[in-house]
């Protein structure tokens, strides 16, 4: 049995009619990639239950996610910016994850900090967003996607605005907490290099659909399908 | 640049000349004496008092308003609610009264409803309930629509990750729409507080005599009952020295743009069915139709019900709405040429780097009426033209240019930041290609403004055409122009014969702003 699977997901989006099907094995790092407005967010927002599909549906370990809520799923959902309350300090943001209400008890608190120790960010818990650069901030958004505890942890072009050093780090740390809690991730980039660097899988996303699945090193390696090589062009970087 | 010199300059010899009346003339009063009157003391007593009540209610009513129109994103009825909510703006406050008082009012619908459920009735429309019910009606939907634009600030991944986290209602409210809104509400508040304190024709007509009377409609009982020149200047001087401290004192909050026709964008946000949220967004969305829409069926129905075809062939009202189309047609054509010419006299400053602190001084040129109540300014010019001010040609003009004046705020605020705007993109393109004075007007300004324009045109033709202040002060009997009539009507209790008068008045005054905004603005779909 796969850990996330989904069937057959229809959404029509303005003029597009998107229809996707994926599997996803425990503990994987699939990057998916493709032209932008090709569909990539959408079927990460399919997955965490923000759209609603108009038909087919969405499995985690067998179980049927597709009608519940998106705070009942087992997904962290992380976007590329305001993953964090601005007038929050981190250590609240992060504590969100563990009681909406921010009611925290010792434990909770303990949980926190080293949450946010292990993301590197110890001693910035009383520091508010807009106080950190951007990659701290990200760094922050992944302390409260792990004291979420969620199994699935998908990024939605969660680099975007960092340099080419502080995405490795990134990618390094999200690989790290993929290692150690068993995460499955799922990662929409529009920098082929980050799916590289990182993934298990890559796949191609194009028109709403998923065009084509493989493994990273041969999905890079030549001959490539034409609509893949297309997208990546010559420059193999 | 030749034509933002006489726009400046006609701006300055009329408020200039006004100023200086007043100043003149009051070499020998004292404004301590005055101050010390008790009946002066309880009218400015009351004029702050009603002004912070109505900014209270509005714009505590507006907060669960607001937010029920921002969580309910997709009730049928929603854009045109929101669509109606924009018609207080340009409706006449004496019609607004025409409406309360229908509904509030002795025989009004909510007096004869609980009159036929046994409760005696209670006359509370006149005096200080009646004003704040007006004023509600004016500056709810205002601040309604002002605070609507808070939840446009929210970025769509908040409210994802308020879902994925799984926040309630109470949680989503202290964490996201507060804080958007506590930095709002005090600019809000002040605004409408402002607009309150200068608040005349609501509280000459709904004002119970000496204990609801404000500092605005004191200077016109001076002027025009107790014929008392000094005490209307000394009056008229103090309304400006606090409206002057007021806005010092707002100049704080940053007090907010007026409302751009936005809707507000669909929230995602899981919490809109729950049983809580419907009833308090249903209560809430309710009671401001009660405030906003009753008076406004009420005008509308009435007005139907009356004696249509004899109030309409009464010369006196057909001379009216002659009088009141010319003013207005005359007011907003004059606002509008003026505020084009200061904006693009500011457009030129902003373009040389040493000109740009001239900038802000023509654009408060523009804005001087803000200090200005009407009464102030109808005052000093009632100073320059003394006797002739009775004179039926004097009189009408000096309406006119009052009303003109007092919509200059308005366009200047919608013209100035739509001329810097475009200026911004196309100055070094329009100076590349040379294109400058008749040419760039024709070929880039004209097409590119016409929306904003046509709406400050619509806008300001509205305001003067609804307005009673200037005309309260010079109209005679020979010069009544419809809102003049509708409040001798309302005075003389010729209620019927009123409720044609509203509902007409109500359509010249919608009909010139949607006619002028879609006519000289263009077809362009919002």
């Amino acid at each position: 049995m796969h850990r996330l699977e989904v069937r057959d997901l229809r959404f029509d989006y303005e003029d597009m009619r998107m229809r996707f099907d994926l599997a996803i094995g425990t503990g994987e790092f699939l990057a998916l990639v493709g032209p932008s407005g090709a569909g990539k967010s959408t079927l990460l927002s399919l997955i965490a239950g923000f759209d609603r599909p108009t038909s087919g549906r969405v499995l985690f370990d067998g179980v049927d996610l597709t009608a519940s809520r998106p705070a009942e799923r087992p997904v962290t959902l992380l976007f590329q910016d305001h993953n964090l309350f601005p007038h929050l300090c981190i250590a609240d943001n992060v504590g969100l994850g563990i009681r909406p209400d921010l009611r925290l008890d010792a434990a909770g608190k303990a949980r926190v900090e080293a949450a946010l120790a292990e993301v590197g960010l110890q001693g910035l818990g009383a520091r508010r967003p807009g106080q950190l650069s951007g990659g701290e901030r990200q760094r922050a958004a992944l302390a409260l996607a792990l004291v979420r505890e969620r199994p699935l942890l998908m990024l939605d072009e969660p680099f975007a605005a960092l340099g080419p050093a502080l995405r490795r780090e990134t990618l390094d740390l999200v690989r790290r907490m993929q290692r150690s809690r068993g995460l499955t991730v799922l990662l929409v980039s529009h920098q082929p290099s980050d799916a590289r660097y990182a993934a298990d899988r890559v796949a191609f996303v194009e028109q709403g659909e998923i065009r084509h699945v493989a493994p990273t090193a041969e999905f890079f390696a030549q001959p490539q399908p034409p609509a893949v090589a297309a997208y990546l062009g010559d420059v193999s970087d | 640049m030749r034509f933002g010199f006489i726009a400046l300059a006609s701006v300055l010899l009329l408020i200039g000349g006004a100023c200086g009346a007043l100043l003149l003339s009051a070499t020998d009063i004292r404004i301590g004496a005055v101050l010390a009157d008790p009946y002066i003391r309880h009218v400015l007593g009351f004029t702050f008092w009603q002004a912070g009540l109505s900014a209270l209610l509005s714009v505590g009513l507006a907060i669960p308003v607001a937010r029920a129109f921002a969580r309910q994103a997709r009730f049928p009825g929603r854009r045109l609610l929101l669509r109606i909510f924009l018609m207080p703006m340009v409706t006449p406050v004496i019609v607004a009264v025409f409406g309360i008082v229908a509904v509030h009012g002795q025989s009004g619908w909510i007096t004869r409803a609980l009159g036929a459920a046994g409760v005696p009735p209670d006359h509370y429309v006149y005096g200080l309930t009646g004003i704040l019910i007006a004023h509600l009606f004016f500056n709810l939907p205002l601040a309604t629509r002002l605070l609507l634009q808070a939840w446009d600030t929210v970025p769509g991944e908040t409210w994802r990750l308020a879902q994925q986290l799984g926040l309630g209602s109470g949680t989503i409210f202290r964490l996201i729409e507060w804080p958007l809104l506590r930095e709002r509400l005090p600019g809000t508040a002040m605004l409408v507080f402002l607009l309150c304190f200068v608040s005349f024709a609501t509280v000459l007509a709904l004002g119970g005599g000496p204990a609801a009377t404000t500092l605005e409609v004191a200077i016109y009982q001076a002027l025009r009952f107790d014929f008392d020149l000094d005490r209307a200047v000394t009056l008229a001087l103090l309304q400006t020295l606090l409206c002057g401290a007021l806005l010092l004192f707002a100049h704080r909050f940053a007090l907010p743009l007026p409302p751009s026709a936005g809707l507000g964008r669909a929230i995602e946000r899981d919490d809109r069915r729950l049983p809580g949220a419907l009833v308090l967004d249903g209560a809430s969305i309710f009671a401001a139709c009660l405030i906003v829409l009753l008076p406004l069926l009420a005008t509308v129905i009435d007005g139907l019900a009356g004696p249509i075809v004899p109030t309409l062939a009464d010369p006196v009202i057909m001379r009216g709405l002659l009088y009141s189309l010319g003013i207005a047609l005359m007011a907003g054509f004059g606002t509008t040429f003026i505020a084009l010419g200061l904006a693009h006299l500011i457009r030129g400053c902003h373009a040389r780097p040493r000109l740009v602190p001239a900038a802000s001084l023509v654009e408060l040129a523009g804005m001087a009426t803000v200090l200005l109540s009407p009464l102030a300014l109808g005052t000093g010019f009632f100073l320059l033209l003394r006797s002739a001010a009775m004179m039926q040609p004097v009189a009408l003009a000096a309406v006119m240019l009052i009303n003109a004046l007092m919509a200059m705020p308005y366009a200047m605020r919608i013209l100035v930041p739509a001329m810097l705007t475009a200026a911004r993109e196309q100055d070094r393109l329009c100076a590349a290609l040379g294109l400058s004075g008749w040419n760039r007007w024709r070929l880039i300004d004209w097409p590119g403004l016409r929306r904003p324009i046509g709406m400050a045109f619509g806008f300001a033709a509205a305001l003067s055409a609804g307005d009673l202040g200037a005309i309260a002060l010079f109209g005679g009997p020979g010069t009544a122009t419809l809102p003049l009539l509708l409040y001798q009507q309302l005075g003389a209790y010729r209620v019927e014969e009123a409720a044609v008068t509203a509902l007409l008045l109500l359509l010249v005054s919608l009909g010139l702003y949607s006619l002028i905004e879609r006519g000289v603005g263009g077809h362009a779909s919002a």
